[in-house]
């Protein structure tokens, strides 16, 4: 392609300076070669002058045979920049843990140089490897190279999103279950549901490897796994006592900072009382390699984070305490418990409801008993404080 | 050729240095080894060395390339990227270190952001490419991390973590409503009625959406349309988003409201909703000085009061929000008091208080 129109970015031009990555430098050096991205460059500089973005609304575009992947995008002053009066996003579904060989990077690479903008995002927020404007006859070109090369599209709309994951045991120690592989299992798992809106509203996964949540699961996704244990932490007094040697203050900034005060320090060895523990990582994160997470290890499921749009933000509360899923049945009942809620939640849902605000609306205890869980008390902070009881047994008397 | 559909994305397996090959789900511990620089060590006793550095997420097919350059000379062409957006080159061979760091900076992407830092900002499309921004993203973000820089690198200790995000709306694709300090966009205009909205959207799903009921039908001119009750507007945009002739975008009344104190992680504390801290800053391109100034002040309150490893909410918990506004020289307002859905739960029940 050859260069596109030069605009003056006098304001843009400013964020070239400083020492963080500039992320005007890029899209300058993508309008090398893209007179997209040149463009971008004058209605950016636009919006930095109003104060006021200058693109509207979505339409729909796509594939053949999907309905997400693609979010169409037009600029409100396509006249005056006309190379980017249409410029659609492309999702693609990274690979579990955003692992790449340079090879595949480069396939990318060459892909969107040729039939893009030579913009992207490493990554989306929801964790796509985003492919930032596109006209839509170059949609189809686009993802036949991908799936050439070995990639498929990610979800957009009101569809399951696409999954993603720490990156676990592929490079943590705290990893108490294998991220990447039911990641990896959940995405092949549910491909229509990807690809093919049929839901309320967006459904996000998240799997986190352990309560440090990296990936912020808890907060981001309708389905948070977050790896967990159950036995006892595994100490190595030897290091303990290193630690403390070399200056840290074990009682001040360990022991009496434990949310359960379930540990002593005797000055020599450290005692801690599992039945106590909460499995929070505060300990093993400040004296690594002397603690670290128990043997019995495996994840808990969550359900029902959002952010506030529209009843208000919500992190996930416990569905399952505690699953191991590199067993075959409870990663089959994991599946089938996904099956569940989206058959619920289709069926009652109203337009737009995450799954979390459903599940307040028709009742907790009413969801469970609808996607077919016996409600336990690690599912709650604490039970109801007001006595407003739907009794069930005397309304069908 | 058939039109292939639906084989999801490559298998992780194929993209895993041979050192993670070998050592999944084997490694025994971790350690900072200098800033932006961390060693993993395997049962096996291998050692694989992670070299973070800065990425503006924006990223060009150039700059890309330039890092898979980078992967091939120094990490047998592998490489990844956080789920903070920052760029990773994974190596076996310490000697490495050294020249890729030089090159990195060299190609302008420091390297920090591991352990006790303040990383990446998490950030959503702005202007750059979004139609509901009521500010843009890239732009702060820029502006922020130019003024925080030496907390990336480790030129400057900081007690522990901070995560700042930023959402340029209330959408909040950036779900920035856990993070240690949060940069939210907003607007403060009521959407305006387009004359022709009947033509491009369902009235019942447009007054359905409004969670205040705000929204009702009504007829102008003898066709059918919706009217604002505009005291009942809480700017959410959730009309907008069901409805593109509602806009609400405002050259000067759009802009910037900051949040602190939230967290995902459970450790300690259990997971946190970031608080209002500033109701509006003005968006002031190119670089947002308002903006920088207060994020800049509440890090250093924080890195000057907070214990070892204590996060932003942590912190306000312990010395109490009355302390923090004041440290802040914030003016306590109407707006931070909650009146929304759970409102009664953020009000002070107790005679235990922080005196200020």
């Amino acid at each position: 392609m050859a260069e596109g129109k030069k605009y003056e970015t006098p304001k843009l031009d400013e964020l070239e300076k400083g020492a963080w990555p500039s992320f005007v430098k890029e899209i300058k050096a993508a309008a090398q070669k893209s007179p997209m991205a040149a463009a971008l460059l004058g209605q950016l500089e636009q919006s930095y002058n109003e104060k006021i973005g200058h693109w509207k609304h979505g339409g729909i575009v796509g594939v053949v045979g999907y309905g997400g992947g693609v979010i169409g995008r037009y600029s409100d002053l396509g006249d005056k920049y006309p190379e980017v009066a249409h410029f659609h996003t492309i999702r693609i579904n990274h690979p579990a843990g955003w692992f790449y060989t340079t090879e595949a990077l480069r396939g990318l690479c060459d892909i969107w140089e040729e039939h893009g903008s030579g913009l992207t995002n490493m990554h989306g927020s929801t964790g796509d490897i985003i492919f930032l404007g596109t006209t839509t006859d170059q949609l189809e070109k686009v993802f036949s190279k991908l799936t050439a090369l070995g990639f498929d599209l990610g979800g957009s709309g009101s569809d399951v999103r696409t999954p993603s994951c720490c990156n676990g045991m592929a490079r943590c120690e705290w990893a108490c279950y294998d991220t990447m592989k039911v990641c990896y299992n959940l995405t092949m798992a549910f491909q229509d549901e990807i690809h093919r809106p049929a839901f309320p509203y967006k459904f996000k996964m998240k799997m986190a490897g352990c309560p440090n949540d990296c990936v912020a699961a808890i907060a981001r996704a309708d389905l948070s796994i977050i790896g967990t244990w159950k036995d006892e932490i595994q100490q190595d007094d030897e290091l303990i006592k290193k630690f403390a040697d070399e200056g840290l203050d074990i009682q001040r900034q360990i022991v009496s900072r434990c949310p359960t005060r379930c540990m002593d320090w005797d000055g020599k060895k450290l005692t801690i009382n599992n039945e106590n523990c909460v499995k929070c990582m505060f300990c093993i994160n400040s004296m690594p390699r002397a603690l670290a997470p128990g043997k019995e290890r495996g994840a808990m499921v969550l359900l029902g984070a959002k952010a506030p749009i529209v009843q208000g933000a919500q992190l996930s509360s416990v569905l399952i305490p505690f699953i191991d899923l590199e067993d075959e049945e409870s990663w089959n009942d994991l599946k089938q418990l996904l099956e569940n809620i989206w058959e619920v939640w289709c069926e009652e849902g109203k337009n737009r409801e995450r799954v979390g605000e459903f599940a307040l609306r028709v009742g907790f205890g009413n969801f469970l008993e609808a996607i077919g869980l016996e409600p336990t008390p690690e599912m709650v902070a604490y039970p109801r404080d007001n006595p407003y009881v739907f009794y069930q047994t005397a309304k069908k008397e | 050729m058939e039109r292939r559909t639906d084989i999801g994305p490559p298998h992780y397996t194929k993209f895993l240095p041979p050192v993670i090959q070998k050592n999944y789900g084997k490694w025994k511990y971790h350690e900072g080894v200098r800033p932006g620089v961390m060693v993993h060590v395997a049962e096996s006793g291998d050692k694989l060395y992670t070299i973070r550095a800065a990425s503006p997420r924006l990223l060009s097919v150039q700059k890309i390339r330039q890092y898979c350059d980078l992967a091939d000379k120094y990490c047998d062409g592998y490489l990844r990227f956080t789920s903070r957006n920052n760029v990773e080159f994974l190596t076996t061979k310490e000697e490495n270190i050294e020249p890729l760091i030089a090159e990195l900076e060299a190609l302008g992407h420091p390297v920090g952001g591991v352990g006790r830092s303040i990383s990446n900002i998490v950030h959503t499309q702005g202007w750059v490419h979004c139609h509901s921004a009521a500010t843009d993203a890239s732009g702060i973000v820029k502006s922020v991390m130019d003024d925080l820089i030496d907390y990336f690198t480790g030129k400057k200790e900081v007690p522990g973590k901070l995560r700042i995000a930023l959402a340029c709306c209330l959408n909040m694709c950036g779900a920035v409503h856990c993070s240690d300090i949060a940069i939210l966009g907003i607007h403060r205009r009521p959407p305006k009625v387009m004359a022709n909205l009947s033509q491009m959207c369902e009235i019942p799903n447009v007054v359905a959406a409004c969670p205040t009921a705000a929204i009702r039908p009504a007829k102008v001119d003898g066709k059918d349309t919706v009217e604002i009750i505009e005291e009942q507007c809480m700017y959410c945009a959730n009309c907008f988003s069901v409805c593109p002739a509602l806009p609400m975008a405002d050259a000067e009344l759009d802009g910037v409201s900051i949040w602190v104190g939230g967290k995902v992680s459970n450790a300690r504390s259990q997971p946190m909703f970031s608080k209002l801290a500033v109701p509006y800053l003005p968006n002031n391109p190119p670089r947002w000085p308002e903006v920088v100034q207060t994020v800049r002040k509440i890090v250093e309150i924080w890195v000057e009061h907070a214990e070892p490893d204590e996060r932003m909410g942590e912190m306000i918990q312990r010395i109490g929000w009355p302390r923090f506004f004041r440290l802040a020289g914030i003016q306590f307002s109407k707006e931070h008091i909650d009146d929304y859905r759970y409102a009664a739960l953020s009000l002070k029940r107790t005679a235990q208080l922080h005196q200020s």
